[in-house]
């Protein structure tokens, strides 16, 4: 069980930490999902089953969903890397 | 580094510093919670229902899930004036993969959502979790098949209906006497699929407005793309 717990963790850390420095707007917001995911599968563990469903169904469904709508609204969906994705916040 | 970088780190640190002396004035766990074990041993005589989450979210605090769907409504309506009435997309049809995973998705999730919906009130979940996949599951179709024209008259119809139907059922119980979103009718049997009162009742209701607003709220985010790529 402490297994499965640090590995879920180190996995949602890394996911969190891919958030900031992927490049790829898009990728980012997939990584932001899998942290959600991480996240709802240690409520999992804490037997919070209600909590966790909220969260995998809101946190890495909707809101990635809501966040890659509004990318492609803004025009900041790109696949290809670095392209344009960069320029953001001049 | 510039002077936002600079402001932002400056910022981070006194937050982790606050967060810090929080954690070491209070002690884990201390003092005791009592409230969650008074409602363990009373929630299935008073409220009737399995799932003891539901039983807090709509029996003992139903206040609060009423203000917390008013804050989605706000929200869903802001959304929806900041981004326009839903045009219809004009968009390329969607691949061949798209259109066969949506088609074998769509009464998966429809089912599930409704599922979920329907035993909130035994098994964990409820109408906030099982709206989110309804409004998916409408969703999905459209992602599919652009072109298609979804009827968002229905959407504000369901969603304001839903929404009344939450606030009558708080109503009766004020005109039976009880405070108000007291649940009503017989308890039944703990653990049948017809028990706990109007919970499942006010469940549906819950569940009916999340999907319906968060999938208009989705096909309007979706829609006039074109025009910025």
């Amino acid at each position: 069980m402490i297994w499965l717990a640090v590995t879920v963790v180190s996995l949602t850390l890394g996911a969190a930490l891919a958030v900031l420095l992927l490049d790829n707007l898009l990728a980012a917001v997939a990584a932001a999902s899998v942290v959600s995911l991480g996240v709802a599968v240690m409520f999992v563990m804490l037997q919070a089953p209600d909590v966790a469903m909220t969260e995998a169904a809101v946190g890495a469904g909707l809101s990635g969903l809501i966040l890659a709508l509004a990318l492609r609204r803004l025009g900041l969906a790109r696949l290809d890397v670095g392209a344009g994705a960069d320029d953001v916040d001049a | 580094m510039s002077m936002r970088n600079i402001a932002t780190l400056l910022f981070l640190g006194g937050l982790v510093f606050l967060l810090l002396v929080l954690t070491d004035a209070l002690s884990f766990g201390d003092p005791p919670m009592v409230v969650g074990d008074a409602i363990q041993r009373a929630a299935a005589d008073e409220v009737g229902a399995a799932n003891f989450v539901t039983a807090v979210v709509l029996g003992y605090r139903g206040l609060d899930t009423l203000g917390e769907l008013s804050i989605l409504f706000a929200a869903a309506t802001a959304g929806g004036l900041v981004l326009g009435g839903a045009q219809q997309r004009r968009g390329r049809p969607a691949g061949m993969i798209l259109r066969s995973g949506a088609d074998l998705l769509f009464p998966l999730l429809l089912v599930v959502g409704l599922y979920i919906v329907m035993h909130g009130h035994l098994t964990p979940g409820g109408g906030f979790q099982g709206g989110v996949i309804l409004a998916a599951a409408f969703f999905l179709p459209l992602l599919a098949r652009p072109g298609e024209a979804l009827n968002h008259n229905w959407m504000v119809a369901i969603e304001g209906l839903a929404g009344t139907a939450f606030i009558a059922l708080g109503v009766a119980a004020l005109v039976q006497g009880k405070a108000f979103l007291t649940p009503l009718f017989d308890q039944g049997l703990l653990g049948e699929l017809v028990s706990g009162g109007s919970l499942p009742l006010l469940y549906l209701a819950v569940g009916l407005k999340v999907g319906a607003e968060l999938a208009s709220l989705l096909i309007r985010l979706a829609s006039d793309d074109e025009a910025a790529s």
